[in-house]
């Protein structure tokens, strides 16, 4: 029926196909009348490293297939609506991604509003995680924004009867080259509708100097509302009839409920029914860890009918998982020999200088995402049989996969199954992570199913900090020798932690290829011997990614380890960088036998680049003046990272005085690419240096009897203001194909502050959080 | 039955005396801008005026409110345009907004008695309010600014 046009795609090695949709009956879905001209478009499923475990077999039911969404209408009044298809968890994705369609399609920004797309298959990957929105589409949102501006363009041609080639788009208008008139987007929208898609060799992209939103300041989708207090998040979810639930979960992950009594929740006011959900058996995946729900007409009813709840658990064999003990096992482990997965030269036949040599093990505890925002999630169940049907409003960061475990949990099955999900995503009160496990909306989908109500889960901050996916608790192991060069070879590493792969399959007990590449087998140093080794780890709570995953520790690990270098050196950890990177060159990590992911990029257009490194952290001791004099007392600490296909460099500066640290001053110089919304860019930057200080100086989630031992903000610390110093967020301009933004600031950020401790007093931490070391007030 | 003021409306509220405001606001109320966040005063993401003073939501009964004046985001400026308002928008400082309601409503009450913070002074009145996107260096200068705009009747 519709002409598809493909299109191939450019650097993402992705192929996207553009087709006007206009009159698809779906238009009603975005609140678009008729005479609407909309642009459509299917992109297969974008890989991702973070979505591409095979593990998780439930995402195979919602694979993007070749189907019909859109992303660009334009009303007859010139009104112009943009689909987000990803989802808002604070980074700005919602201005980003209209931002890239607009600038190619030469919309006028103010006349240009977002529509947060639901879950739909069509839309190709909507999982917003792995920093992958604009690195993996920018290309193709480009494209949109270009084929509906060729698609107006050609409309105002046939309209005045001349060529094409003699009118251009500008600012929401088409202009006749020649006599000078003009018709308004607006004006167009109808004919352009009937207009079939241009081919994929037409559409030109604009040269980056014709950029006019893409790398400009522009007004900021949500701002306004969120200052109003008017933003919907999943917790603002009303409706007729609702029910609040509140959720009392096993202690100890893979535990089951034996028996409850609910006598005494029964008899608070406003108390509906008390409901078991299913024991599930392990492997926990994403889906609920059972538990006894106490569901109300309000929230502090449900609340305090949970309270009044008995229940008696069957505690599972990971109830003896103890944090403490289990960490000073991994370092044990970490300094036996492993196995590697990357290696060149030989190591292990070389007799190490013990006085040029130096050998350490990094450690840092479990951590959790603490999004301001607890898990929340509203579904409604209705109809039964084969009419039977779910509407859902929550925060997910990966909305298809959600759809798909919620259709296998209702037994939905066929084509049709996502058709009979209506996902609704809200904002993201914060997610960092944890709303890419979609446990809560399973929770909120089995209680509605049960009680035939609309039913809204919400999540105390003690379950969100006792019953979380949590980055795992780790051990990193480094040695090298030191040469007459000033730099270093005979390079060791190895690391164990559970891997995220255990909550998917509890077999699973070391880090994969792909967990390996983010941080760790890509060590871009010019070495003649390295080898770079894993141990095992069994999990026992579970396991998933925060943000910048495993980069977290193994960026650690390494920022810390080259300041060590530096010190015995007695050089600048500039200079060490500067040495053990070696000559500008892209550094292939695969030509030593290691199977690097490369977060899930090309090599072609996202290499590790050495000079844009070297580059990154020069940027930063320059801006923050790294080499000044300081006072007793007082240090600066520095580091460079690339993930994610981006390059950060962070300098801190502290003071310590009688063994109280205070930071002073904190740069992050970023090197993305093209930055497309730069004041997010640098928001990111600046969040990236306070949740590096959480992780730092005072992060961390205990385990003692299989029991997350911390349940508050009282006991989970997170950096508040008096803690945070003034911060400086620099972007390097360049034209480089985009990468991640998200997460990669936050790697180098953490060794630069522990650094700067080493550089202020001479001590050295080497196991966060820092607070065990010195007053952190 | 507790008579209260919400908003400047006088509003008769028949609710359990130990429920917490927060709950009150949102669940009786549908007043949604102030947001749960740790249900223990721990992070201030609930912050509400009580006769002009900055309080938790979260752990406040509504009993206390009995006969007192409570002022919640959606009463602080009819047009959102209160100067921490418009301070926020100039400097952009929400991520994902979640916490900044309460972040806005401790600043505004800080300003009502310390016209002209330093930046210790707005350590010291802020540090109760938690953001997990990592606001913070926004949020000072953005109070600053708003200090320098004239204060809302």
């Amino acid at each position: 029926m519709f002409d598809y046009t493909k299109i191939k795609n450019g650097p993402s090695s992705s192929a996207a196909e553009i087709a006007n949709v206009s009159r698809r009956s779906f238009l009603k879905q975005l609140g678009i009348g008729t005479g609407a001209f909309v642009l459509a478009t299917v992109m297969p499923g974008f890989s991702s490293i973070l979505h591409a475990s095979p593990s998780r077999g439930d995402s195979a039911n919602v694979k993007a297939d070749h189907a019909l969404n859109f992303f660009v209408a334009i009303n007859p009044d010139g009104s112009t609506s943009i689909v987000c298809h990803r989802c808002e968890m604070g980074q700005g994705i919602r201005t980003s991604i209209p931002q890239i369609i607009a600038d190619e399609m030469e919309a006028d920004w103010q006349q240009v509003f977002v529509v947060q797309g639901k879950a739909d298959k069509r839309y190709g990957a909507q999982g917003t995680a792995g920093s992958t929105s604009i690195r993996n589409q920018f290309i193709d949102m480009r494209k949109i924004g270009a084929a509906a501006r060729q698609m107006l363009e050609q409309a105002a041609a046939d309209m005045w009867g001349v060529k094409r080639s003699d009118v251009t788009a500008e600012n929401h208008v088409v202009k006749h080259l020649l006599s000078g008139k003009t018709l308004s987007f607006g004006e167009l929208a109808q004919t352009a509708s009937k207009l079939d898609a241009p081919d994929q060799k037409s559409v030109k992209l604009k040269s980056p100097d014709q950029f006019k939103l893409i790398g400009k300041e522009v007004k900021l989708f949500d701002q306004d509302d969120i200052i109003a207090g008017r933003a919907t998040y999943a917790q603002d979810i009303q409706l007729p009839g609702m029910l609040i639930a509140s959720i009392e979960r096993p202690p100890v992950v893979g535990s089951k409920v034996v028996s409850f009594d609910a006598t005494e929740a029964l008899k608070i006011k406003g108390v509906v029914e008390v409901v078991q959900l299913k024991n599930r058996p392990l492997p926990v995946n994403v889906l609920p860890i059972s538990g006894v729900a106490v569901l109300a007409t309000n929230t502090w009813a449900a609340h305090q009918g949970r309270k009044a709840l008995k229940v008696e658990w069957q505690l599972s064999e990971h109830k003896s998982h103890d944090s403490e003990s289990y960490l000073k096992e991994l370092v044990e482990k970490v300094q036996q020999p492993g196995e590697a997965a990357r290696k060149k030269g030989d190591v292990y036949g070389h007799n190490y200088d013990p006085k040029n040599t130096i050998e350490a093990v990094y450690t840092m505890p479990y951590q959790h995402h603490q999004p301001m925002e607890t898990p929340a999630a509203t579904a409604w169940v209705q109809g039964s049989g084969a009419d039977k049907k779910c509407v859902i409003w929550a925060g997910v960061q990966n909305p298809q996969w959600a759809q798909g475990l919620v259709a296998t949990e209702l037994g939905f099955t066929g084509d049709k199954a996502a058709d009979r999900i209506e996902f609704n995503i809200t904002l993201m009160g914060g997610a960092f992570g944890r709303k890419s496990k979609a446990d809560f909306v399973l929770e909120a989908v089995e209680l509605s199913n049960k009680v035939k109500k609309p039913v809204k889960v919400v999540w105390t901050r003690e379950d969100d900090i006792k019953h979380g996916f949590y980055h795992s608790v780790s051990a990193n192991y480094m040695k090298a020798e030191l040469t007459d060069k000033q730099t270093a070879d005979y390079w060791i590493q190895r690391v164990a932690y559970p891997p995220i792969g255990w909550t998917f399959n509890d077999k699973t007990n070391r880090p994969n290829h792909s967990d390996l590449s983010v941080g760790f087998g890509d060590t871009p140093f010019d070495l003649q011997n390295l080898s770079l080794e894993t141990q095992t780890a069994e999990g026992h709570v579970r396991i998933g990614w925060l943000r910048a995953v495993a980069c977290l520790n193994n960026g650690f690990a390494l920022g810390s380890f080259v300041d060590e270098l530096a010190v015995k050196s007695n050089i600048s950890a500039q200079k060490m960088w500067m040495n053990l990177l070696g000559s500008d060159r892209h550094v292939d990590p695969k030509q030593d036998g290691f199977k690097y992911t490369n977060y899930g990029m090309g090599y072609d257009t996202h290499p590790l680049d050495t000079k844009r490194l070297k580059a990154c952290l020069n940027y930063v001791c320059d801006k923050a003046n790294t080499s000044e004099k300081l006072p007793e007392g007082q240090g600066w600490g520095v580091a460079v990272f690339r993930s994610f296909g981006t390059y950060v460099s962070a300098a801190t500066k502290v003071s310590v005085e009688n063994n109280t640290l205070k930071v002073l001053e904190m740069h992050t110089a970023i090197d993305c690419g093209v930055a497309v919304t730069p004041d997010r860019v640098k928001a990111q930057m600046e969040g990236a240096m306070v949740f590096g200080l959480t992780i730092g100086l005072m992060g961390g989630i205990s385990v003692k009897d299989g029991v997350v031992v911390e349940s508050n903000f009282h006991d989970s610390l997170m950096t508040r203001i008096h803690q945070a110093p003034p911060m400086f967020a620099h972007i390097i301009e360049s034209s480089q194909p985009p990468g991640g933004v998200g997460e990669p600031g936050i790697p180098p950020v953490i060794p630069s502050i522990t650094n700067a401790i080493f550089h202020a007093c001479g001590v050295r931490v080497r196991n966060l959080p820092v607070n065990k070391h010195l007053n952190v007030v | 039955m507790l008579n209260i003021t919400i908003n400047n409306k006088k509003r008769t509220i028949d609710v359990p005396d130990d429920m917490p405001i927060l709950y009150v606001l949102r669940d009786e109320l549908s007043l949604l801008g102030t947001k749960f966040g740790c249900g223990l005063g721990q992070c201030g993401a609930c912050t509400i005026h009580i006769d002009g003073h900055a309080m938790r939501s979260c752990i406040t009964p509504i009993s206390y409110a009995a006969n007192k004046s409570i002022t919640t985001i959606e009463g602080l400026d009819d047009d959102a345009n209160h100067r921490v308002q418009i301070a926020w928008r100039e400097f952009k400082v929400p991520q994902c907004g979640y916490c900044q309601v309460g972040q806005m409503m401790s600043a505004s009450a800080m300003l009502d008695t310390i016209p002209n913070p330093t930046d210790e002074e707005i350590d010291l009145h802020m540090q109760g309010n938690v953001c997990r996107c990592g606001t913070y260096d926004r949020i000072r200068k953005a109070i600053k600014h708003a200090a320098q705009l004239p204060a809302n009747k």
